[in-house]
């Protein structure tokens, strides 16, 4: 992919962003550069606290950057923010809602419930295997089914970017493995472009194309590391047998240590 | 995930052990044992009220009786009064429950939309909360006259600023996650509040409706019992001052069993919203 002429699809130029309270100023993100390429997935690893979540809403628009901008560079050369889509940390599925209302919700209030929209959620929930929740309560799902759907909440939509902050975190290391797994393949498959946030050094390796990392607060990129594993299919588990796994690894470490 | 194993992990057991037995007698046990004693009190409370005026340890004149009250019960019914007395107060007290759940909805939003306002207005709030209201209702017959207006407004006045405050309140504790999930998915204020703030806070809302009818109530009785021609308020003052004391505390009763026939109303409504929700 990054390979063949790498498209960029947005850069970020000197960002930088910081929380303004009256016990003083904490700047979270300071000078941040880097390009975003078109259906890479990139992984952003740092210690607590260095902004991780403020760059994503930054790139998401939900906020705006201090200083610094954000550069957009579509394929059909239209100055056209690309749609986005964010996952956040924790479902929150709306237990008044049904299933299949929660996944609908983006679609509704973007007045968009159009048969072929519907029709791609129908097929997610088929792909995922909850379509026979559809009537149920967020309540009556696991945590990976909840996960689950929250994704399709935010597919539903189909953005050009995913912005993926820490989805796994809150699922037991099984559920985590099948959940970001399903998540991979997908975005491989649909060629999107996805940004995750993430603590778990491995999981960034197994299934990133690069890892950027973060200097504690305030944030700046300490380094940028492209991954290219020995392996015919990158899925999170086959990635973590493959033999430079271990050095990657050991690389991270130290980046994030030091 | 394997859903044969879930589905057969929740299927109801055919056989009930016994262990499942006895606890199920045992909680049956607890709630008869509750309604019984509650029953218990009240009737011997009545048969000890009623022996107590029988044996002359007070005097019913001044305390009444379970027998005057059925007495006094079946006069008014006869004079075909009660009904006009009580339909009258539960009219006038809807009337204000309706109106101060509309006003506290509404300011509520204004409040979330504009923190500002919130904040500005937050202190008149408070202290229009702790005023005591019945000190206001003799302003309100000068300004609105001897009429249902006055009641109702009184009424209103009771239960309005606290409603706001309960309410507001509630629309602030809605996880700000769950709003930034609107803004992620593309949203306006406007989907935040229809999607979010709004069935999010539907158990704060029903919980301060209950609060609210019962002080809607107090309100219209206080109201009517400044101005009012008709209604229980009023009947209560009217048998005071003809030193009837039998049709005060027949009034009372009515107006109790009132107070829990609206607040088993909007349990109800309770009730129904979980089941559905």
């Amino acid at each position: 992919m990054i390979e063949t002429q790498p498209k960029v699809l947005m850069a970020l130029k000197n960002v930088s962003y910081s929380y303004h309270s009256l016990s003083g100023e904490i700047p979270a993100l300071s000078n941040i550069s880097f390009n975003i390429y078109n259906e890479e997935f990139l992984a952003i690893v740092g210690p607590s606290g260095c902004g991780k979540s403020t760059l994503l809403s930054l790139i998401a628009k939900l906020n705006e950057p201090e200083q610094g901008t954000i550069f957009v560079e579509n394929p059909d050369g239209m100055i056209r923010y690309p749609k986005v889509g964010y996952m956040l940390q924790r479902d929150h599925l709306f237990e008044w809602r049904t299933i299949y209302r929660n996944v609908t919700l983006g679609l509704e209030i973007n007045h968009q419930l159009q048969e072929e929209r519907l029709a791609y959620v129908e097929q997610l929930l088929e792909e995922y295997g909850l379509s026979s929740f559809r009537n149920k309560k967020p309540s009556e799902l696991s945590g990976g089914m909840r996960q689950r759907a929250a994704l399709i909440r935010t597919l539903a939509l189909n953005p050009d970017i995913l912005l993926l902050d820490e989805p796994f975190s809150a699922l037991d290391y099984q559920t985590r493995l099948s959940v970001s797994g399903d998540i991979c393949q997908l975005i491989r498959k649909t060629g999107k472009t996805a940004i995750l946030i993430t603590h778990d050094l491995s999981e960034a390796i197994s299934i990133a194309d690069r890892i950027i990392v973060l200097s504690k607060r305030p944030g700046t990129v300490k380094k940028i590391i492209p991954i290219s594993l020995s392996v015919a299919h990158k899925t999170p588990l086959e990635s973590r047998n493959a033999v430079e796994f271990r050095d990657y690894f050991n690389l991270l470490w130290k980046e994030i240590d030091s | 995930m394997n859903l044969s194993t879930q589905t057969a992990s929740e299927m109801p057991l055919s056989s009930v052990s016994s262990e499942q037995t006895a606890f199920l007698e045992k909680h049956k046990k607890y709630h008869l044992c509750i309604a019984f004693s509650r029953w218990s009190i009240l009737v011997i409370f009545l048969l000890l009220w009623e022996l107590a005026t029988q044996l002359s340890w007070i005097d019913g004149f001044f305390f009444s009786s379970p027998s005057r009250i059925v007495l006094c019960l079946i006069r008014l019914l006869r004079q075909n009064e009660l009904l006009t007395h009580c339909s009258i107060t539960l009219a006038e007290t809807f009337l204000s429950f309706l109106l101060v759940t509309v006003l506290s909805v509404l300011s509520s939003i204004i409040f979330w939309y504009s923190q500002k306002t919130a904040e500005i207005v937050e202190p008149f709030l408070v202290v229009l909360n702790s005023l005591p209201k019945s000190a206001l209702a003799p302003l309100f017959i000068v300004w609105l006259g001897t009429g249902m207006k006055t009641i109702i407004v009184a009424g209103i006045s009771v239960a309005l600023f606290g409603s706001i405050i309960s309410i507001y309140n509630g629309f602030k504790q809605i996880d700000a996650e769950e709003v930034t999930l609107i803004y992620t998915l593309h949203g306006t204020k406007l989907d935040v509040l229809q999607k979010v703030i709004i069935p999010g806070s539907i158990p704060t809302l029903l919980s301060t409706m209950k609060v609210n009818i019962g002080l809607a109530l107090v309100g219209v009785v206080i109201g009517e019992f400044l101005s009012a021609k008709r209604g229980l308020g009023y009947l209560i003052i009217y048998g005071s001052q003809v030193f009837q004391l039998d049709l005060v505390i027949t009034s009372i009763i009515i107006l109790c069993l009132i107070a829990m026939g609206l607040y088993l109303c909007i349990q109800y409504m309770e009730h129904f919203y979980k089941k559905h929700h």
